[in-house]
Formats: C-alpha cells, structure tokens, sequence
C-alpha cells in the first residue's frame, strides 16, 4: 500500500512536471506578455521619433540598379523567391503608372514613365492595415515604424486587404521549401506557412546601430532618417527637392518619399 | 427534446449518412489544405480573399434575414408568422455556425484563432464581427431552444425570453452593419468604399435569406405534411419583394455615384465585373450579367400579386432571386473589391476545385445543423398540432 502510494506520487510529480514543461513549450505562452517584436537597443542604436525614407529616384539608372537593393534586403530578411502571384515580396520595382496610379497624365515625360520605382511597405503615418488587424499582431513602434508579430498572425489577412500599397505578402505556401539550405541570414527568423509578411525598416538592424539594408546598398541614394528633425538628411533632402508619395489622398500619410 | 431525431424515417437518416460522408469527403481536401497551405486556392499576393470571406460575407446575411419574421411577429404581433419563426431561428443558428467555419478555413494560422480573444483589439472591425456573431448565435439557441420547449410542453414561453427576443432583432441587424464595415472602411478598395455598403447588405439579406427559408419550407411542406401557412407565405413573399426592390435600387445608386462622378476609381470596378478589360469579359462577367437577368425576372414575377400567389412561379422566382443576391454578394463583391487591384492592374481570381470543395464542405456542415434542428422543431409541431410526417 505505501510502496503503491510512493510510486502513485512520483508518477503525479513526474506528470504536473511534464504537463508544466509542456505548457512553457507552447507558442507564444510566454511571448504575449513581452511587447512583440521589440529588439532591445545597443548603445549605438540611432533615434528618431518618425523613421522615413527618401528615394533619389533619378540617381538610378535602370531596373538593374536596383538589383542589388532588392538581393541585400530579400538576403537580410531571407525572403524567398517563389515563383506566381503567391509570391513574396518585400522590396520590388514598378512602373510610375503602377507605383503612382492616380498621377498619370498622358504626356508624362518619357523617361519618368518608363523607369522603374522602388516599392516597399510605406510605414504610414496612420496606417489601415494595423487599424484592421484584429490581434494586434502588426503594431506601430515609438519611431514610427510598423512592425509584425509573425508568432501573433493568425494569417486572416484583413492587413492586405487594408493596405492600399500592396506592400504585405502572405505565406500561402511554406516558404523554408523556397529558401536555399543555408538560410542566407541565420539571424533573422525565416517564417512559417499561413502568416503575412512585410518590409520592417530593418528594425532589427537599426536596433543594432545599423542603416536598413537597401540604404546602405544603395550608396547614398536612398536617404533615411528622422522626418521630425529639421536637420535631418531626410528633411533637408526633401526642403531643397520635389517629393512625392503613393497614394497620398487616403490620408495614410507614408513614410517613403520619391524624389523624381 | 433532442428524442425527437430517434425516431424518423429511414430517408432522414441516409440523408444524415449521406451529408457526413460528404463532409468527411470535404474534410480531406480541407486537411491537405491545411498541410500544403492555402497556396490550395485560387487566391493570390493580390487577391487575398476570395470564396471562402465571399460565402462568410453571404451567410451572414442569411442569419440575419430570420429577424424578417421575428420582427413583425413580436413587434407588430402577426401572429401568423409564429408558426414558421422557429425554423427563422434554426436557420439563423445553421448560418452563423456555416459563418464560423467559412472563417476558420480560410485562416493561414487557424490554431492560433483565439489570439482574436486574447487580444482584443477595438479598433479592428474583425474584433467586433466576432461578438456579434457569437452573441447572435448564442441568442438563437436559447430563443429557438426555449421557445420550441414552451411548445412541446403546451404553455406560454417563460417572461424572460421577450427581452431576449427583442435584443435578437436588433442585434440580427448588427452583424450584417459590422460585416459590411469590414469593407466599407478600408480605404483604397474603390468598390467596398460606399456609405451605403451595409444598407445595401441589409436589403439583399432581407430578401435572400426569406427566399432560401421559403424554398426550404415548401420542401419540407412536401416531404412532410407540415404547412407554413398560406398567409404567412404570402407576407414573407410580400416582405421578399420589398427587399428585393430596395436591393436592386441601392445597386442601381451605386452605378450613378460611379458613373456620373466619373472618378476612374470607382468606375473600374463595375467595369471590370460587367465588361472585362481589354474587350475580353471575365468569367465573373458572365456570372454578373446572369445575376442581373434573373434579378429583373425574380421581380417581374413577384411584383404582380397573381403570378406571386402561384405557388410554382412563386418558387421559380425565389430559386432565381436567391442566384442573383448570390453571385452579387457571394462572387462580385470579392472580385469587384480586389480587381482592379492596388497598383491598377489585373490580377485574375477563380476559386480552385479544393478551394470549392471546402466551400462545399462548410455547406454540408450547414445543411447538416439545419437537419438536426429543424427535425426536432418538425417533431415537437406535430405532437403539438397532430401532422403527420
């Protein structure tokens, strides 16, 4: 009898054990309490209180000068290259007619029409998808950038319907099967089926003192910076230049300005 | 009361085989889709919704209809309504459940639903859809369950039930608004930007879901010998007329704001559905012009008394009314808000044959709850009035 109750007891510690481990083993049972996707900041992490970017669209000469932009960010971010319209994409190029849909005239300067425009997600000022979504798993950051909780998605994809840019893709099918067998960039997390995905600004990079990936490849012509400090590369860029943004009459207010 | 469901004819029950079969048939293609992804269906980077939110959008709309016969039966006390309400509420309860399922499959992340409760964000539309849809079912159950009970046993309902009734008509028009919200809101979807987007879901709703309910009826009139009622009939078809009227009148608004605006924006779209792009007319096309078709005939039909007292023209005119709301609400709706997508261009949409027949799937679930309840209720009416069937 006593033997039995021994035994009875250890299997009971060793289950309330197991079941406990378990519990901790769950996906997001300890994250949600910790703010999402928060990268702790180094000493020399730069500040802003409303990250933007400004585009020297006319410092490029062709679709080609873009490609390395596109290779740094998709290999910093280890975005895959799926092939059809259940692509990802984070960064990509597009026609003015397509980039800038409402501000197309007929006589449009032949070399303007015919370049291509660097699309990435906008970081809006008042953004619609994170005002959608309904788990608070895409979110704006203190510094004005938008950022995701690929562990909070759910994958109902009310953000891309939202979203008037076409900046979110969603992980229609396990994009790890796209992806080389060396992840290009061990650091960042790849993503799982069934969830969306965008453009961070690289927060992750910023966090670690670093410029995003498609600004430092771009050699210059991509500006980025604060937006609310007069003196900044980003605001002196656009006092001394014509700048344009997508879309700007739904009252987003984007974050990425074109300089044509 | 569920005693009921034991005792019935052996079609009844090979009917229920032949649904669970064919769920469990659906249910395999849903299991692949969760194993390879919803890279299954048809839906693309630019059309991020496509039949299964259509069909949600659609249902809601059904569950909603029954407050078609609640109301005038307890806000106006037409008592001829009374008979029929039960099968309202039990049709509702199908919907919202077929509602809840069309949500589920279409999740990339479906084990992770509950995040919507345990972060609740009242800035999200989606937020909202979730309670009233979970509040109108539960009011369903209690209202149908507990009415349907008072019945068997010979009494009154217990008092407390009216409050209750009388919130399920408001919040009957709540889930409808909100569903529409999850459209009418989003900036940049030309076709979904219309003030008048819930009004309109509320008339094709309001004669939709009668005329599904009117057709379900007259076959249950003929499987059993249970009787609607020739008045109750003739009202709701009067209702269905009304709300078919004001339906076809809110679209027709739509076509003047966009096309004596002239803003491209919002032209492109009815374009798209009515006429194609490059001259060459989508399939969606085809699916608009026949709704429009039959939306004409279902009202010239029903307009004129003598040919929507004719119990056969009748039926022809709902089975047509129901196709028209359908392919408006269940195909161009989707279509319409995704294509032209962001960037102006076209990215074509056509639900995929798994895509279907999860759809498919999700219908038999449906059809399988309203069996089950509209047996019991078929049940307990005829002890209580002494039919047959």
């Amino acid at each position: 009898m006593n033997k039995n109750r021994r035994s009875f007891l250890k299997a009971a510690g060793l289950s309330v054990f197991a079941l406990s481990g378990g519990l901790a083993a769950v996906p997001g049972a300890t994250q949600a309490r910790t703010a999402p996707g928060r990268y702790d900041r180094g000493d020399n992490a730069p500040h802003a209180k409303r990250w933007a970017m400004v585009m020297y669209t006319r410092k490029f000469t062709g679709p080609e000068d873009y490609e390395p932009l596109i290779v740094a960010c998709h290999k910093e971010h280890n975005v895959p290259n799926i092939p059809g319209a259940q692509n990802i994409k984070w960064f990509w190029l597009d026609s003015y007619e397509h980039t800038f849909p409402d501000d197309m005239n007929a006589y449009l300067n032949e070399k303007i029409r015919a370049a291509s425009y660097p699309l990435l997600c906008n970081h809006c000022t008042n953004p619609p998808c994170v005002r959608v979504c309904p788990t608070q798993a895409t979110y704006k950051t203190e510094d004005g950038i938008v950022a995701m909780d690929y562990h909070r998605c759910i994958g109902c994809r009310f953000c891309m319907a939202g979203c008037p840019y076409g900046a979110r893709s969603f992980n229609f099918i396990d994009p790890r099967k796209f992806l080389p067998a060396a992840t290009p960039n061990p650091v960042f997390p790849t993503r799982m089926i069934g969830v969306v995905e965008k453009c961070t600004f690289c927060s992750e990079r910023l966090a670690a003192g670093k410029i995003p990936a498609c600004v430092e490849a771009s050699k210059g012509r991509i500006l980025f910076g604060d937006l609310e400090d007069a003196s900044s590369n980003v605001r002196l860029a656009l006092a001394s230049n014509f700048s344009i943004r997508r879309k700007p009459s739904l009252g987003t207010q984007p974050g990425v300005y074109y300089l044509i | 009361m569920l005693e009921k469901l034991l005792s019935a004819p052996k079609t009844y029950y090979g009917w229920l085989g032949f649904l669970l079969c064919l769920i469990a048939g659906c249910g395999l293609v849903y299991w692949q889709q969760l194993q390879t992804g919803l890279a299954v269906t048809g839906m693309s980077r630019d059309v991020s919704w496509g039949l299964y939110i259509s069909q949600f959008t659609y249902f809601v709309g059904v569950a909603a209809s029954a407050v078609m016969l609640v109301l005038p039966a307890y806000f106006h006390h037409y008592k001829k309504f009374k008979r029929m309400i039960i099968f309202g509420e039990f049709m509702a309860v199908a919907a919202v459940v077929m509602c809840a399922l069309f949500i589920v499959v279409d999740l990339g992340q479906p084990q992770r639903m509950l995040n919507v409760m345990l972060h609740p964000t009242p800035n999200s539309i989606m937020f909202y859809d979730m309670l009233v849809l979970i509040g109108y079912l539960t009011l369903n159950i209690i209202i149908g369950w507990v009415t349907l009970e008072a019945e068997r046993l010979g009494v009154e309902p217990a008092k407390w039930i009216k409050p209750l009734i009388y919130l399920s008509i408001l919040w009957a028009f709540s889930i409808h608004t909100v569903t529409a919200f999850l459209y009418a809101g989003i900036p940049g979807r030309h076709y979904w930007l219309t003030a008048i987007m819930a009004a309109r879901f509320l008339s094709s709703a309001f004669c939709s879901g009668p005329a599904i309910l009117l057709l379900l009826l007259f076959l249950v009139q003929r499987l059993t010998d249970f009787d609607p009622g020739k008045d109750a009939v003739k009202t709701l078809a009067t209702i269905i007329v009304y709300a078919m009227c004001v339906n076809v009148f809110f679209y027709l608004l739509e076509i003047f704001t966009a096309f004596y605006s002239q803003i491209p924006d919002h032209v492109e779209p009815i374009i798209f559905l009515f006429a194609g792009h490059d001259g060459h007319l989508a399939w969606v096309g085809y699916w608009m012009w026949t709704a429009v078709i039959m939306a004409f005939l279902s009202l010239a039909i029903l307009i004129p008394p003598s040919s929507r007292t004719n119990p056969s023209l009748l039926s022809v005119a709902l089975v047509m009314l129901v196709a028209a709301t359908w392919i408006d609400k269940g195909l161009g709706l989707l279509v319409g808000g995704f294509t032209p997508n962001m960037y102006e261009t076209i990215t074509p949409y056509m639900p995929t044959v798994r895509e279907i027949i999860i759809a498919l799937g999700v219908y038999a679930v449906g059809a399988l709850v309203l069996s089950l309840l509209w047996k019991i209720a078929l049940g307990v009416k005829r002890k209580a009035e002494n039919f047959s069937g």
